[in-house]
């Protein structure tokens, strides 16, 4: 469903080398890599929010419909819950829907800022199921949550992933737990500037485990 | 984005506070006009007698919808015109760089100066008037207005952007509540200054209006007159602040602090 040409990206200095690659229906790809690499600024690139990056970089996303989970939920905070999914073009029933797909029913007149940062971010990926997605961004979707909401949000996006099949997701973490238990796919991302050290699909859960420990005794090495 | 936050954190402050200051004020001018017994400092009710015989001749509303309904147009006129150019400059920077020095020099340029120009260009004609007012008014509500879009939350513009939001939603939903403060601080400001360039206005080129029955007052050391339709105008502004601007205010900043009712 998209083709990756990425030539590279720099900030004032080379942040992602050339990245080329590609991503199908049904990929549920984990983007693993040390902190600061350009984990992010590859997804924005494939989002369609960089715009050094040419659409040509990444063919096949106009086509393609995006949900992304920001890091923040980026709600708008003067809208309620309802009114902020009705903005994605969703009727305010189905809004109300895909908040209860959530476990938010009955908070479609809350405001944002009202909800705990976990309510706040399944009310974000309530926003992202409006659009009926067939590419779902998440940018370390269960950073700063405690042990047993990140446990909850990860059932969650497990259990729509399961319920559909063909949707590819690229979810940017730094947790090999997280990749054992959603990712059939992994990407790691490393270097200077960063390119896809790793990319392939996984057969077993363990397999992620031993990899992470080799990839990352490698990026210490080199 | 909060202007106003800290003030509101403490709540309301007591009824009273309201009460002291303004009739003092009063007070003093009685016992000065009292004191002094000139003509050239009416007593409080001097002012008031004088304001109760021009409005009951009919002159005062006259010239009162005068000022206004010029205070209006010349208000409507400066904000859309400011608020094009300020969020233009404020979101592309080759525009700010182009228009950035023209709009320091017209920041910089005397009310009077653009009013005698006008009056001199175009003659002593109503659109001259307003135009006048306006050139002076675009630039101070241009410069609040970029400030506003420089700082708009660009993670709330890449969300829009990921959900495909139309040129409209992404105005009305993202730009003009991040604005709110910035059009609230240039429309308090811009009231205030425009009914003042307004009356010079009227004073040099009109026949009607505040401003003109000023200009015939001064003439004969009128002070009464004058203070009575003065102090009529600014309760005009401040009714404008109460019934307009205030409840606008609150049902905007509802969503800042949203523990209260809205739950």
């Amino acid at each position: 469903m998209l083709e990756l040409h990425i030539a590279g990206r720099s900030f004032a200095r080379p942040v992602l080398g050339e990245i080329s690659t590609t991503v199908e229906p049904g990929n549920r790809i984990c983007l693993l890599g040390p902190s600061g690499i350009g984990k992010t600024t590859l997804l924005n690139a494939i989002a369609g929010l960089d715009p050094e990056v040419p659409d040509s970089a990444i063919m096949g996303r106009r086509q393609v419909r995006v949900g992304y989970l920001f890091q923040e939920h980026r709600l708008l905070p003067w809208r309620s819950l309802r009114a902020n999914l009705e903005l994605v073009g969703v009727s305010a029933r189905e809004a109300d829907e895909c908040l209860a797909r959530v476990g938010l029913a009955g908070y479609g007149g809350y405001l944002p800022d009202q909800l705990s940062l976990g309510m706040a971010r399944r009310a974000a990926l309530a926003r992202c199921l409006a659009i009926k997605p067939e590419l779902l961004l998440l940018d370390e979707p269960f950073a700063s949550l405690d042990p047993v909401m990140a446990g909850d949000l990860k059932r969650l996006i497990e259990g729509i992933l399961d319920a559909n099949p063909a949707m590819a997701m690229i979810c940017v973490t730094h947790d090999g737990g997280d990749a054992a238990t959603l990712a059939n796919r992994l990407w790691y991302l490393d270097g200077k500037p960063a390119r896809l050290q790793w990319d392939s699909l996984i057969e077993e859960p363990d397999q992620i485990v031993r990899l992470l420990a080799s990839l990352r005794h490698t990026g210490q090495a080199g | 984005m909060t202007i106003r936050g800290g003030a509101s954190k403490q709540g309301r402050p007591p009824l009273w506070s309201y009460w002291i200051v303004l009739p003092s004020v009063l007070a003093l001018w009685a016992l000065m006009s009292w004191l002094i017994r000139s003509p050239l400092l009416p007593s409080p009710s001097d002012v008031l007698g004088t304001l109760v015989r021009e409005a009951s001749s009919g002159d005062l509303w006259f010239h009162l919808s005068a000022t206004l309904r010029r205070v209006i147009v010349a208000f409507v006129l400066a904000m859309l015109l400011g608020v094009l150019i300020g969020l233009a400059m404020g979101r592309s920077i080759a525009i700010n760089a182009l228009f950035d020095p023209l709009l320091v020099l017209l920041l910089n340029l005397p009310a009077l100066v653009t009013i005698i120009l006008m009056y001199v260009w175009f003659g002593l004609v109503e659109s001259a008037a307003i135009m006048a007012v306006v050139i002076n008014k675009v630039p101070s509500v241009a410069v609040t207005i970029r400030e506003g879009a420089r700082s708009l939350d660009f993670r709330l513009e890449d969300m829009a952007t990921v959900y495909c939001f139309s040129g409209w939603q992404r105005f009305r939903e993202v730009w003009v509540p991040q604005l709110f403060p910035y059009l609230m601080a240039a429309t308090r400001g811009g009231l205030a200054l425009i009914w003042k360039i307004v009356l010079v206005v009227e004073l040099l080129g009109r026949s009607s209006g505040v401003g003109f029955q000023l200009q015939l007052a001064f003439q004969i050391f009128d002070v009464a007159t004058i203070l009575a339709y003065s102090l009529a105008f600014i309760a005009v502004v401040q009714l404008i602040e109460l019934v307009i601007l205030q409840p606008l205010e609150r049902r905007s900043n509802r969503w800042r602090k949203p523990e209260q009712p809205h739950a």
